[in-house]
């Protein structure tokens, strides 16, 4: 597309709207969605050209938040890197904790106690619960549905993050695993208290769904909105539940069955239109099947040590090599690369960050919708900017 | 019939706004300046450096200035400065201390790494949350002096941990007491026929843990 | 699956002198490595996505590794005759030689199909400075789009066939590539409290007032 003719239309001091000619589609206009739009989630930015209210090319732009976390782990220490791993995607520090230690795990050969494999199982599924509980509350903010959803959903989610403040000490930025096991022994008080949450969010759940589920407007707008093949879905590395809502089974969880996810009963629930209703009910189903999860391992949970007693926390060099761990997050497949050149930095420190790969095909659903239907699907892929950027 | 579901979901937001007035489920923040949430005993603010005794809060500083914190510190906030002299530690042990110790709060992420890794228990994470400065720079730099807290503060925010640390301590100290105890029984010991074995060359009393290797 | 020696003969027989290395790993995690060579990698990858039993359809993760120049010092034994008739002397003679750098690129291959990976494939370009060319996988991979981007921007590698190669992390006109080893940061400085040595070294070229010099903590 040729663009030329460029007439600012706004005021002077920078526009947000310019009028664009294309020789195919005639006028059209450009409009700079973000980065401070309260749609995107954070500092994310469209560059939306439309043909009256048709979007005909989107282009996301990064980098708001960009401040080379990759360069930071090779100039820190393993062990340093983890409270780092915390502020990726912060909604979910459990699960990006537990993904970067299965990767030092790897590359060093650690073994883990199987009680800290249960204690990451039980704090990966209430992660799962936090994050998708906020992103239905999310994506009905994204609607219109202003505040109420989002707010039963951050009730809940309070729920949660106070579990993990009584564990690990902080709500958000946990920095709870380690290589080689869990950082502190979950107490009874504390397993009682995971358990009364597991039996209380079903009814939660149940209320959630009564609001929204059924709801004419939710359908009206998100049916068929934002559709993405599964063909597409596979090639575009999009994983997690916006992958599963295309239809395709393919859950860590059961394909790499790490940790001790084998020993659990749980079903892999897929949707059939890959539109973002489907995304959003993938998710609640997921919730649901996270408490199955929940209940067999805090019933299953087994004594013993909760660190591998040969980890070392101090001077921890993995001799060299390379390794890469990837778990499934609550967004996707979240992944580490780490190559060890024998000192006591890694060498390369990657991340492999599922939302942001979970953008690649954002502009193929949004094309031939409006700007209001960008911004749900925008908000259905499920993104948090401190990963996507690094 | 089309419309069901909003009544539904109208229903589920009538039962909120009536709960909030008398279910603590569904009602469940704080008015906060003047109600104060109970924070677990784990929560972690600020690091503090914990002293023996709260009269003389520089001279039993259980800090020995190892700098391990500080080159593990992931945001780099800690600056320490080793003393040239020794002064005696709390077990009455000439041991060196920090002359500088300082943590730039600002860039401090309490990430609780410094305390992990400390051998010597010295350093622990603070509760105080209500820290907010109008001195964007000097406020926010704490020195040694506004580091130090001692021992029963420790005990007070976290007490199951304080006991465990307090009861390790005395062990270590007890154990190397007896060492040192029969180091100096060989030490004076008549000259026998056999050549007695070597006392342990290190003073195990300076490093209650081993060395890291690091 | 078959190992990676197994995959490696598989794909010369169907591409007889591709070029293709094995690169150990000798960490616990044993995932080798396939190194190819930049002139067949897309008809080697389109085959790893299409062939029936393979199907690697999901290309997790891409990204880049920096390998710069290394100076290595070889000591070699010369035996010399003693120009004195004496018994000849054994020196030794050392000379540098530089060992020239690259970019890798680093492909991790899955099948969402067969289940089964990862393979994974590495390309490398012939220096760092010049010749930073590697073909594009995105038409083969659409998830290697952003990635492949991001290695451009951060360490320098030009993806020829890419449909769209910009910098997505750093700002458009911005020059180096931050994630190179020998990466530079730029001299800028903003005033912090900090007793740190080499930062208040910095503070005062900066702000050679008086005002530069931040209080230090009172010992």
């Amino acid at each position: 597309m040729s663009v030329s003719d460029l007439t600012p239309l706004s005021a002077p001091g920078g526009s947000t709207v310019r009028a664009v000619h294309d020789e195919f589609h005639g006028d059209l206009l450009e409009v700079s969605m973000g980065p401070h739009h309260p749609s995107t989630h954070g500092v994310f930015r469209m560059i939306v050209t439309l043909d009256g209210e048709t979007i005909v090319k989107l282009k996301p732009v990064f980098g708001y938040l960009h401040r080379n976390h990759e360069k930071l782990g090779e100039n820190t220490t393993y062990l340093a890197s983890m409270p780092y791993t915390d502020r990726l995607d912060y909604l979910n520090s459990m699960t990006n904790n537990w993904a970067y230690a299965v990767a030092v795990e790897k590359l060093a050969g650690l073994a883990v106690p199987e009680r800290a494999e249960y204690v990451r199982v039980i704090l990966a599924e209430l992660t799962r619960l936090l994050n998708h509980s906020c992103l239905a509350g999310f994506l009905m903010q994204d609607c219109g549905c202003s505040g109420t959803p989002l707010m039963y959903a951050f009730r809940e989610r309070e729920k949660i993050l106070d579990l993990f403040e009584s564990l690990s000490g902080s709500r958000m930025m946990c920095n709870y695993q380690r290589f080689g096991g869990c950082r502190v022994d979950p107490s009874a008080d504390w397993l009682a208290g995971a358990q009364r949450l597991t039996d209380g969010y079903g009814a939660f759940l149940d209320e959630f769904e009564a609001l929204l589920t059924g709801n004419e407007i939710l359908m009206a707008r998100t049916q068929g909105v934002g559709r993405l093949s599964s063909a597409l879905a596979i090639s575009a590395g999009v994983t997690g539940p916006a992958l599963r809502a295309t239809g395709v089974a393919h859950d860590l969880r059961k394909v790499d069955g790490y940790g001790v996810y084998p020993r659990f009963d749980f079903r892999v629930p897929l949707g059939d239109h890959g539109d973002t209703y489907d995304r959003y009910m993938i998710r609640i189903l997921e919730m649901r099947e996270s408490l199955k999860i929940l209940s067999q391992a805090l019933a299953g949970l087994p004594g013993g040590p909760i660190m591998d007693p040969k980890a070392k926390l101090r001077g921890f060099r993995p001799k060299a090599g390379e390794a890469y761990g990837r778990i499934e997050g609550p967004k996707g497949e979240i992944g580490f690369y780490l190559i060890s050149d024998g000192s006591a930095n890694p060498y390369r420190y990657r991340v492999r960050p599922p939302s942001f790969i979970n953008l690649t095909i954002l502009e193929d659903m949004c094309l031939g919708r409006t700007v209001a239907d960008a911004v749900i699907i925008l908000g259905s892929v499920d993104i948090v900017l401190g990963e996507v950027d690094r | 019939m089309l419309g069901t579901g909003l009544i539904k979901g109208l229903a589920v937001t009538a039962k909120n706004l009536v709960g909030s007035y008398h279910d603590p489920a569904r009602y469940t923040t704080l008015e906060y300046p003047e109600v104060k949430p109970k924070l677990p005993e784990a929560y972690r603010n600020f690091p503090f450096l914990v002293t023996e005794n709260a009269t003389d809060p520089m001279g039993t500083l259980r800090c020995v200035a190892c700098q391990i914190c500080e080159k593990e510190c992931p945001p780099q906030c800690i600056y320490i400065e080793k003393s040239k002299d020794k002064k005696p530690d709390a077990a009455g042990k000439p041991q060196i201390y920090p002359a500088v110790f300082a943590i730039d709060t600002s860039v401090c992420m309490s990430c609780q790494i410094c305390v992990e890794v400390c051998p010597f228990d010295a350093i622990k994470m603070d509760q105080e949350y209500e820290i907010a400065t109008t001195d964007r720079f000097g406020a926010l730099l704490l020195n040694r002096e506004q580091l130090a807290k001692p021992n029963s503060y420790y005990h007070q925010i976290h007490p199951t941990e304080a006991v465990e640390v307090d009861a390790r301590l005395a062990e270590e100290r007890r154990a190397a007491e007896e060492k040192a105890k029969a180091a100096a029984a060989a030490k004076s010991a008549p000259k026998s026929a056999a050549p007695a074995p070597k006392p342990p060359a290190a003073p195990s009393a300076e490093a209650p843990k081993p060395p890291p290797a690091a | 699956m078959d190992t990676v020696e197994q995959l490696r003969d598989r794909l010369l027989a169907r591409f007889p002198g591709a070029g293709i290395t094995v690169v150990a790993n000798p960490s616990p995690a044993a995932q080798h490595s396939l190194l190819l060579t930049a002139a067949t990698a897309r008809d080697l990858a389109l085959f790893l996505r299409d062939e029936p039993g393979l199907q690697f359809d999901q290309c997790s993760n891409v990204t880049g590794v920096d390998w710069p120049d290394k100076e290595i010092v070889d000591t070699t034994k010369v035996t010399l005759p003693d120009p004195a008739g004496g018994p000849p002397k054994v020196v030794e003679q050392k000379s540098k030689r530089v060992e020239p750098g690259c970019l890798e690129v680093v492909y991790h291959l899955y099948s969402i199909a067969l289940r089964h990976g990862p393979v994974i494939l590495r390309l490398r370009t012939a220096n760092r400075t010049d010749s930073v060319t590697l073909p594009s996988l995105t038409p083969v991979w659409r998830s290697c789009e952003f990635q492949e981007r991001e290695v451009f921007d951060l360490f320098g590698v030009v993806f020829a066939g890419h449909p769209d190669l910009r910098r997505i992390l750093m700002w458009d006109g911005y020059q180096d590539h931050p994630m190179r080893r020998d990466y530079v940061e730029p001299d800028s400085y903003e005033w912090e409290p900090t007793p740190h040595g080499e930062v208040l070294a910095k503070a005062r070229q900066h702000y050679p007032a008086p005002a530069a010099a931040p209080e230090a903590p009172k010992p």
